[in-house]
């Protein structure tokens, strides 16, 4: 553990980060750019979430790492991994335990509680991308909160499907000042992004944006006043753990139309299990 | 009686060039006015420069606004005048493209200016885009459509409906009927007229048809290396054109 600095980054560039970290929680909402580094592993892997991560950790900390809810995929095993290795930082899977929880498209199921950071991984921090080609322009668009745009994106969802069909990254207004991209994070994950106790932190590496979410900020998602907004998930209890309440996968489990549906987060779902929860699919 | 929008003294170079130069006049509500003029005599220019669009060297925009009386333009705060843009100003581009957006249905299109500026519901929003489809003549059967399945005049007409609907004051119109054939630039023109006679809409357009600014413009700006070289009513400025080259303009016609 000699070769590397403490989490990786050298310190200078941990500074930075941390810079761009509380311009952010200053301006919640705001994209902060900053000097993304490379790092050894590909866009679109979690280069933003990891540097962030790296800057917010400290030797003290327990760290989990989440993708689409699961802690054994191979982005979250990989990356906790790397931390376990740079910075010999304690882990978890379990949630409450965690001090440092980097995610990919997921707020955990349970609560987080004050002291903990949720760190998001993001691809594109900008709402307005697909609409408007030109950074120039949606920084404008920003600076002089021109959104109207996008609730033409809204309108156009309910023309084709009926309904706002936006199902993640579902556009959100922080303090009703900023429009922010919450990461694809499902649109049932929406409302637990307001007055949330822990800190919110969302790097996005490629694009070099860093934007955040202090303790118990005002976030809305957009809506139409006749096509209020809801958040939304498969229509079944958990096959593992029977649970009601939390975000479901479909798997497909065999060539005939068989199917099951199962939480997405792995953590609430076993604990839920160990405490004698039964689903209709459990073995 | 104030005018709706008064021009004084507008100068834009591109370096050694001139773009126009110390362009002055008064427009007043209701009233329609005619920018003619060779290509690169600086007509569309002036056009952006009263719009926003372009940042004068030189000169007043001063526009009549509707809280706070008259106001220079130029010197008023960027989110002021854009918020000018999307309210009580329009803007219609020569290619309905620019103006458009081509991947948004029509409904979309003239939706956007309503929810710019803060309206939430989507009924309504429906209802208004659907109700200003009808009034220029394109089929409600076609709200849901893009623009990119209309041809060039339904496109120029979305562009216009686009731009009225949220019952501008000032409507700047950049060669509106430039690139459509003539049986649906009359088209055109007739439901413009129609437009501005029932809104009480005042508007600046720019074009180097004559025919159109006979149709639709009370008053007339002859344009030539960038100055106006002779200003008038219209009927008067085509029938008896003073400066040599309002007279070369006027004849170089042809008479059907």
């Amino acid at each position: 553990m000699t070769e590397y600095n403490f989490a990786y980054l050298d310190e200078q560039t941990k500074r930075m980060i941390r810079r761009a970290i509380l311009k952010g929680l200053a301006i919640p909402g705001y994209q902060v750019p900053f000097a993304s580094r490379e790092m050894p592993m590909p866009y679109g892997w979690g280069t933003g979430g990891v540097q962030v991560s790296a800057a917010v950790l400290t030797p003290s900390d327990t760290f989990k790492v989440i993708d689409q809810g699961a802690d054994d995929t191979t982005n979250a095993v990989s990356i906790r991994t790397f931390f376990q290795r740079t910075a010999g930082v304690a882990t978890t899977t379990a949630t409450s335990d965690a001090t440092v929880i980097q995610t990919r498209h997921r707020i955990p199921e349970e609560p987080l509680h004050e002291g903990q950071i949720l760190v998001y991984q993001v691809p594109i921090p900008e709402p307005l991308r697909f609409l408007e080609p030109r950074e120039s322009e949606t920084r404008k668009m920003h600076s002089l909160e021109e959104y109207g745009l996008m609730h033409v994106k809204l309108y156009e969802d309910i023309i084709r499907h009926g309904h706002i069909a936006t199902s993640y990254a579902y556009p959100v207004k922080v303090e009703g000042r900023y429009v922010m991209d919450p990461s694809p994070i499902p649109k049932f994950d929406n409302p637990k992004l307001r007055d949330m106790a822990a800190i919110q932190l969302f790097g996005a590496g490629r694009e070099q944006r860093i934007y955040a979410l202090p303790p118990y900020t005002q976030v809305v998602s957009l809506d139409f006043e006749d096509h209020p907004f809801e958040a939304s998930k498969a229509d079944h209890p958990c096959g593992m753990c029977g649970a009601t309440d939390s975000y479901l996968d479909e798997l497909i489990i065999d060539d005939i139309g068989g199917r099951m549906f199962v939480c997405s987060d792995t953590d609430y779902c076993e604990v839920r299990q160990a405490a004698g929860h039964k689903g209709k699919d459990a073995a | 009686m104030t005018p709706l929008l008064s021009v004084q003294g507008i100068t834009k170079r591109y370096g050694p060039h001139i773009g126009c130069a110390d362009v002055s006049f008064d427009l007043y509500p209701g009233e329609v006015m005619g920018i003619v003029g060779e290509s690169g005599s600086g007509k569309s220019t002036l056009l952006n420069c009263m719009a926003g669009h372009l940042t004068p060297d030189a000169g007043q925009v001063v526009f009549d606004t509707r809280t706070d009386g008259p106001r220079d333009t130029i010197t008023m705060s960027e989110p002021e005048r854009r918020m000018l843009g999307r309210t009580d100003w329009a803007f219609v581009h020569q290619h309905a493209r620019d103006g458009l957006r081509m991947g948004v249905s029509a409904g979309g299109n003239v939706g956007e200016r309503l929810m710019a500026v803060g309206e939430r519901h989507y009924g309504d929003i429906r209802d208004k885009a659907t109700d200003w489809l009808g009034r220029v003549e394109i089929d409600a059967s076609r709200v849901d459509d893009r623009p990119t399945t209309f041809s060039g005049g339904m496109q120029q007409r979305l562009q216009i409906a686009r731009n009225l609907v949220t019952g501008p004051r000032l409507v700047f119109m950049d060669e509106p009927t430039g690139g459509l054939d003539v049986s649906v630039q009359a088209r055109l023109l007739d439901l413009l007229r129609g437009l501005v006679r029932d809104m009480g809409l005042s508007a600046i357009i720019v074009t180097h048809d004559l025919a159109v600014v006979r149709l639709l413009a009370d008053r007339l700006m002859v344009m030539k290396l960038g100055r106006v070289v002779e200003a008038g009513l219209t009927d008067q400025v085509l029938d008896d054109p003073q400066h040599a080259y309002s007279q070369l303009l006027v004849s170089s016609v042809l008479q059907v």
